[in-house]
């Protein structure tokens, strides 16, 4: 947040229609485009996907998108080796790739904050135990976790969300407690404390939303790499199986067609760079305007 | 110094045990091995016999007690598939993975340190520009596409490079590409923003003072310091280049350990899986071990600040 009198100089006054219209403009608005339109995309699939997902249509398999010689009008994107139509069936996987990342950090979210929580507000002996074992965990790698836990489990949908959500609360936890530790120092606290406040009561309304503002940054950032981490382990066919749709599976479909079929590896893959890439620039911008000393964990 | 190093090794064991625990018990949890080693219509006594030879009859803690020290000694059991001791077949295709780690790690951070430094020294400018934008794509766009988008582009295309096989120097090159994508990204921004704060520092601002020439300033004093914390962050993003190596072994058919773990799993061969996820796991923690211990030689406030 720049001071009113930087403010004065740079956009002549100091009225607040001035610091808004400063603010839409710093508004990374590529990435809230791209945002918005993968939500709609994924919410409003049935409505405006062309052919049904799963539709197959062998005599148009393999077609090219629109605007090549082979093209099929009815099919934007082209087809796969069955016939369907891979722009509705990228509208659809978005609908999982979406619901696997958010069920996901809301796991990890809860538990690690739940965690933090407790270990920075009771301290002592919680908290050490609760460091170390977050410690573990952010020390071990994802990959090698993953493959432990799905490699013995099976790879299933709710499998896939179960991996995400408990490989990666750790940094919330250590993030969450870090805040914890400094907020509860603050006055309104300690006078909450001192009025009698239940310790739920006080975790609950005068410490968590203080550290609201670097969850949100901290999930929104997140998305973008749990995106590419389920996205990763359907291509290894590993997380989302068949006949449910994922970016990610869709790309491990089309290496076998690479060298005659090229959209059906392209199109999945620039699904995938460009939410993650909005996550990102989200993120970096909410960092910037909530919170400039936020130092991820 | 020796209090920083003991601390540090305790440390890893304890990571290690805690790896060891966790697929212990999900191995447990994943319900009785009986079913699929017999056959499914074995008659229960058979099935009692089993169950007693392999000591799954016994309570967990000795269980885990005889897990961990075959563990130790290397035993992990048979592959159910090749009915080879799994361990060996995770040590064969361990050069593989290594040699593939390393060469994309050094290609990385040969591209990425200079881009990094130069972009800190004059933020704002072209390079600079161009070094945020691949720090953002890097770290956006998913390592198994970029791999193939280069198979697209540079064997199917141009048809300028191999899509798989390991031997020649031609065949390493896309694979460290893919792996070293993301890595690059990450190093990039860290160098640079580690860089710029070091620059604004206080003895920066002396040695430019005493009239020590821009190169010296930057060369000796700046990265030296700014190098701390881009080592510690190159031994964190190793566990993330090896779980990158598991994608890219599966692309370009390299014969590595990753590539041996993927198909374990989908054969359902429980003994290659735990061998090798405590391999890579003793691995990744060896050299989180030896990087903290150069951190702690280059930066000497690391070593005499345990009191």
């Amino acid at each position: 947040m720049v001071s009113p009198e930087i403010e004065q100089v740079t956009t002549g006054s100091k009225g607040i229609f001035r610091r808004i219209i400063s603010r839409i403009r710093t508004l990374p608005t590529g990435s809230i485009i791209i945002l918005v339109l993968v939500l709609c995309g994924a919410i409003l699939a049935p409505l405006i996907a062309p052919a049904p997902p799963a539709k197959i249509d062998i005599r148009h398999s393999l077609r090219p998108p629109i605007w090549e010689d082979e093209g099929v009008p009815g099919h934007p994107l082209g087809t796969d080796d069955l016939g369907r139509d891979i722009l509705s069936r990228m509208l659809y996987g978005a609908r999982i790739s979406l619901l696997v990342s958010i069920c996901a950090i809301a796991i990890s979210g809860s538990l690690g904050t739940l965690l933090g929580l407790l270990a920075g507000y009771f301290g002592g002996w919680y908290d050490s135990i609760i460091m170390r074992v977050t410690d573990t965990f952010l020390s071990i790698p994802f990959m090698l976790m993953a493959l432990a836990i799905v490699g013995v489990l099976g790879p299933s949908l709710t499998n896939i969300i179960v991996v995400l959500g408990i490989t990666n609360w750790a940094k919330y936890a250590r993030m969450v407690r870090g805040e914890t530790l400094s907020v509860r120092e603050l006055d309104y606290v300690r006078l909450a404390e001192v009025a009698g406040c239940s310790h739920w009561r006080t975790s609950l309304y005068h410490i968590l939303p203080n550290v609201a503002n670097s969850l949100i940054i901290l999930a929104t950032l997140d998305l973008g790499r749990v995106i590419i981490m389920e996205s990763a382990m359907s291509f290894l066919g590993l997380g989302v199986q068949p006949p449910n749709i994922s970016w990610g599976l869709m790309v491990a479909e089309g290496r076998k067609y690479l060298s005659v079929a090229w959209w059906y590896v392209t199109f999945p893959g620039v699904a995938i760079a460009l939410t993650v890439l909005g996550g990102n620039l989200l993120g970096d911008y909410l960092r910037d305007i909530l919170d400039p000393g936020f130092r991820k964990a | 110094m020796k209090k920083f190093l003991f601390k540090r090794i305790l440390q890893s064991i304890i990571t290690l045990i805690g790896v060891t625990i966790i697929v212990f018990c999900i191995v447990r949890l994943s319900g009785d091995p009986t079913n699929v080693l017999l056959p499914l219509d074995a008659p229960e006594e058979v099935r009692i016999q089993v169950y007693k030879h392999l000591g799954l009859d016994k309570p967990w803690p000795v269980q885990y007690l005889t897990f961990i020290t075959n563990a130790v000694k290397g035993d992990f059991g048979e592959s159910l598939r090749w009915h080879v001791p799994a361990i060996s077949l995770v040590i064969d295709r361990l050069p593989a993975t290594i040699e593939l780690a390393v060469v994309s790690a050094i290609f990385s951070l040969l591209i990425a340190l200079p881009i990094g430094i130069a972009s800190s020294i004059r933020p704002g400018s072209i390079l600079d520009s161009l070094g945020k934008t691949i720090a953002l794509l890097g770290q956006a766009i998913p390592p198994f596409w970029v791999g193939m988008m280069l198979i697209l582009v540079f064997a199917v295309n141009l048809n300028l490079l191999p899509t798989s096989g390991r031997g020649e120097w031609k065949q390493i090159i896309m694979p460290a590409i893919t792996i070293g994508w993301f890595f690059t990204a990450s190093v990039m921004r860290l160098t640079r923003s580690s860089m710029l704060e070091v620059l604004r520092s206080e003895y920066i601002k002396l040695a430019r003072i005493k009239g020590l020439s821009e190169l010296f300033v930057v060369g000796k004093h700046a990265i030296r310091n700014a190098a701390i914390p881009v080592i510690t962050m190159i031994s964190l993003q190793f566990g993330a280049i090896l779980g990158g190596a598991v994608i890219t072994e599966t692309i370009f058919t390299w014969p590595g350990m990753g590539r041996l773990m993927v198909e374990a799993i989908f054969a359902r061969d429980y003994s290659v899986v735990q061998a090798g996820v405590l391999v890579f796991a003793t691995l990744f923690v060896g050299i989180n071990l030896c990087v903290d211990l150069l951190y702690g030689f280059l930066d000497p406030r690391i070593r005499y600040e345990e009191r």
